[in-house]
């Protein structure tokens, strides 16, 4: 990449005028002449049968415009599941319907029964409280293991089993990975929770629908990061509207770190609801409707094994996991625990067989799905606790046995069915004993030792597997969904760029790093590009964002429809300059020929485009203006080496951060600024993972961890400054841009970092600790030293 | 319906209000101030914290009504008069001390009330300030070294950008 172009620059975000003047056009800061407002009456018990709703003292209370129950919704298509999972037989994972309000029985705290539609918000609300419901409460199954055990209670009784499916990868290698298991000189066994997260995404969801009678055209605004997946799942499964008369905008939108992927009931509702009484209707959700209805994180319980032979080299791997899917399958849950999460056992390391068993499994819980890193956190965290379990119980420094493992050459062809492209491991660990000072570790946790301190060393590599997704690989797989990216690139005649990407920037700089790479190929400032996104009213058919692949793959359309640009501008350069295409050459924003000191500069080109007086019109349209689609031919693959500090208060059991250190590599870089802040964001939420976030459900399947008073969301206080660095670069050999996508390392990387020096600082402590569950919280902390 | 009136970013204004309607309301949906927001029920998450009488207050546990008469500021009132970003504003920008951008004008807000009471706040005095106000996306590093930047220390030892 050019050094002096304007990829590669820290440049400051243009977005961030907006945002810190108070000027973002949020979901919730739209409202829309004659709007009503609509409150959820959500189900109070986790497991129930519905016997009777009664609407008639709400339907009298003051403002209350119309109430809607599960029979307003018999017949309308239910929320679909965008993802099909074949199980280790060869059938179809079991698919329970998802209605958009409940149908004769409710299944987890939060489900929705009823909706109150009134002249105000206070009003509806009000009114949902005046409806009473009648349910026969069900025993309710909360634990998995509990779940799938003959005679427990089912979440759905027509599907007869609370097992979605019993999924083995690779089935065909289970015998010679148990064969290598019974021959290895090593054995290590970890049983271990990745404990179910939420979100939270600052900005709650908010929808707002809107209808036109005059022209049936359908309006919803929506806190999504992918619009067009919304109006396709809406319109076609739920609702049954045709997409030219359906428009989705997702505005400015706070955070979603996968959250806001999926479609949702209140999504289809107000779009419904709008049309039913022909007015605009808003929700917008409270911070305590947002946990109970939002689609959880995580919530795995695994074994996992590792083989070595004497000298610590892997001979094979097997993991048995059971994954939470919840009361309902979520848009992607299903391909959480299996294709973004097997695909990732090999992690880093050439260890030649691996089996992964995924039972995946309902509950009377929130739905479960995708959250930032989604499956890849999970494969990351088990398999670099039980290295470091290994390295402990064999007597093997753990970065000398990671070393010893590493894979070093590619292209490397995984026994979990991906294909890494390239990568240096060996590199980024190397910068990471640098810019951690691994050799100063000692001295520290001697100065810690005086002061009464445990100081722990955590150190573990990652790798993920982002820049989803190849749809043809992922069309194999289950996925009912191509996972290609969309631009269009508006050349106006004076010569500035609209760009209207299928992207959505919901926090990750878009406006400012696409107009980097578009201003990089033409040699023109990026203030003469604007980027629009976040409406399919004027974006072309996209995904949208989520695993890390706004640059990878939407950049990558981007690139791909700003040469279509470039080539036709060379064709009208050449006709300009009457010289012959192949000569033409674009360089600082103006066209030349080659060996001659004839040019015309790029607005006299764009120009000529719209006013096309000279022009070859006999071989060449006017207009400058192109879009493409780009199709990954494979994952990217961002990998990284990640050490972290931690003191441990003997007497209490606190764990205090003292400092976190991250080498990645994610190929090239566009904008430093907004990677670093990438990475910085994701070690945060995997520090709160590590030692903060619970979401926890009693026996009977209530929430009790439903606010930020009893859900510990990570502090300024609870973290220190991190250092970061992603100068060891190999870049992506299958991508234009040669970037691999950096939104989720952090929180992928980070909570083993945390857990291993954890575990290193009590053990240093004369503490025979070999794990604790996640969250690290001093109660759980103090428990193992007291073992 | 009681009638409040108070003065928001130095302009007097006034409108009807239940008992009920809490500040933040009223700043948005009476006064069309929507960069104030919500972002929880229970007080935590410092989203909507606005200046009440020079106080950094949570304008979502505030009664529109208690504020009467008083001088409220809130993110619309931080720039410059010429428009252009204020010192904290500027320094967010320069630091990328925001991503998604909701939380920011709580973070910015307590910052300033921060910067008035303690001018020179060591980094352990800025991150305990900020324990009021919860940010998703920054793993707060760089409203950290935003805030010290715009109060005019030397932020060149903290790694990284």
């Amino acid at each position: 990449m050019p050094k002096d172009g304007h990829i590669g620059p820290a440049t400051k975000r243009r977005e961030d005028l907006r945002f810190l003047t108070g000027k973002g056009r949020y979901t919730d800061d739209i409202n829309i002449r004659g709007q009503a407002y609509a409150q959820f009456l959500r189900s109070n018990v986790a497991h129930g049968r519905i016997r009777g709703v009664d609407t008639a003292a709400a339907e009298s209370m003051p403002g209350v415009i119309r109430i809607f129950t599960g029979k307003d919704f018999e017949g309308i298509g239910g929320l679909p599941c965008g993802w099909q999972v074949t199980d280790k037989h060869g059938q179809p994972m079991l698919e329970p319907g998802h209605p958009v309000l409940a149908q004769g029985k409710v299944r987890h705290v939060g489900d929705p029964i009823a909706v109150v539609v009134a002249e105000t918000e206070s009003q509806a609300r009000d009114a949902v409280e005046a409806i009473e419901v009648d349910i026969e409460e069900l025993s309710a199954v909360v634990d998995m293991k509990a779940a799938v055990k003959e005679g427990a209670p089912l979440v759905h009784d027509d599907i007869g089993s609370n097992l979605c499916y019993d999924w083995g990868f690779v089935e065909e290698n289970k015998a010679a990975v148990d064969e290598a298991f019974a021959k290895a000189d090593h054995v290590t066994t970890l049983e271990l929770v990745n404990q179910r997260l939420t979100a939270n995404p600052m900005e709650p969801r908010v929808a707002v629908g809107d209808y036109d009678n005059t022209t049936d055209q359908h309006t919803l605004y929506t806190t999504s990061q992918n619009p067009h997946v919304i109006r396709l799942l809406m319109g076609a499964f739920v609702l049954g509207i045709p997409e030219h008369k359906l428009r989705v905008v997702a505005p400015d939108v706070g955070g979603g770190f996968g959250s806001k992927i999926f479609h949702y009931a209140e999504e289809a509702f107000v779009t419904f609801a709008a049309k039913a009484i022909n007015r605009p209707v808003k929700w917008t959700s409270s911070r305590s409707e947002a946990f109970l209805s939002d689609a959880q994180g995580r919530d795995h319980v695994t074994k996992i094994q590792l083989a070595l032979d004497k000298q610590g080299h892997f001979q094979a791997l097997r993991t048995e996991t059971y994954a939470n899917m919840g009361a309902y399958l979520s848009t992607f849950a299903p391909s959480v625990p299996t294709w973004l999460h097997g695909t990732l056992m090999a992690g880093n390391y050439k260890t030649p067989l691996i089996y992964v068993n995924v039972k995946a499994v309902f509950t009377n819980t929130v739905p479960v799905d995708a959250y930032r890193g989604a499956g890849r956190p999970e494969a990351t965290y088990q398999l670099e606790r039980v290295i470091d379990k290994a390295a402990r119980e064999m007597g093997i420094d753990p970065i000398e046995l990671r070393r010893k493992n590493f894979v070093t050459e590619f292209p490397y062809a995984t026994p979990v069915a991906v294909e890494y492209d390239t990568g240096d491991y060996e590199a980024t660990m190397a910068k990471l004993e640098e810019i951690a000072d691994l050799k100063g570790f000692e001295a520290r946790a001697a100065e810690s030792k005086k002061n009464g301190k445990l100081r722990g060393l955590g150190v573990n590599c990652y790798i993920e597997a982002c820049g989803i997704a190849p749809s043809h690989l992922v069309g194999q797989l289950g996925a009912r969904a191509g996972l290609y990216e969309s631009a269009t690139v508006r050349v106006n005649a004076t010569g500035s760029l609209t760009v209207m990407t299928g992207s959505h920037s919901h926090g990750q700089g878009h406006e400012t790093a696409f107009p980097q790479v578009v201003a990089d190929m033409i040699g023109i400032d990026p203030s003469m590009i604007e980027i629009v996104h976040g409406d399919t009213a004027n974006t072309p058919m996209g995904m949208g964002t989520y695993g890390s692949r706004s640059l990878a793959v939407g950049g990558s359309a981007i690139v791909r429809a700003t040469n279509k640009i470039i080539d036709k501008a060379k064709k009208i350069a050449a006709h300009l300059l009457e010289a012959s295409e192949a000569d033409i050459e674009l360089k600082d924003g103006k066209f030349s020929v080659s060996g001659t000191d004839k040019s015309v500069d790029w607005a006299g080109v764009t120009l000529a485009a719209y006013v096309p007086h000279n022009y070859p019109l006999e071989s060449l349209e006017p207009g400058l203006e192109e879009t493409a689609f780009y199709d990954p031919s494979n994952f990217t693959y961002p990998s990284g080496a990640y050490a972290c500090e931690v003191e441990v208060d003997p007497d209490t059991g606190k764990v205090t951060i003292c400092s976190f250190a991250a080498a990645d590599d994610f190929g090239n870089i566009v904008n430093p600024m907004i990677v670093d802040g990438q990475v910085h964001g994701g070690i945060g939420q995997g520090i709160g993972q590590a030692l903060l976030e619970n979401t926890v459900y009693d026996e009977n399947g209530q929430l009790l961890s439903a606010s930020y008073m009893d859900y510990a969301m990570p502090r300024a206080s609870d973290v220190p400054f991190y250092t970061v660095d992603h100068s060891c670069q190999t870049p992506c050999t299958h991508n234009p841009l040669g970037v691999k996508g950096c939104g989720e390392a952090g929180a992928i990387g980070s909570p083993p970092a945390v857990v291993n020096a954890v575990v290193d600082a009590l053990r240093r402590g004369g503490h025979d600790v070999t794990h604790i569950d996640m969250p690290l919280s001093p109660a759980r902390v103090w428990e193992a030293m007291q073992k | 319906m009681p009638k409040v009136s108070m003065t928001v970013n130095g302009k007097p204004v006034s409108g009807e209000v239940e008992g009920r309607t809490l500040l933040v309301q009223f700043l948005r949906e009476t006064l069309g101030l929507t960069g104030t927001h919500v972002g929880c029920d229970t007080s935590q998450c410092g989203a909507c914290t606005v200046h009440v009488g020079g106080k950094s207050v949570k304008s979502c546990t505030t009664f529109a009504l208690d504020c009467d008469g008083a001088e409220v500021a809130t993110i619309e009132g931080m720039a410059n008069a010429d428009g252009s970003l204020g010192t904290i504003q500027q320094a967010f920008q320069d630091h990328h001390g925001l991503q998604c951008g909701f939380c920011t004008p709580g973070m910015v807000m307590s910052a300033a009330a921060l910067l008035k009471e303690n001018p020179k706040p060591t980094e352990a005095e800025v991150r305990h300030y900020l324990e009021g106000n919860i940010c998703r996306c920054t793993g707060y590093h760089n409203i950290v070294k935003a805030i010290l930047a715009a109060s005019g220390q030397d932020i060149s030892a903290i790694a990284a950008e």
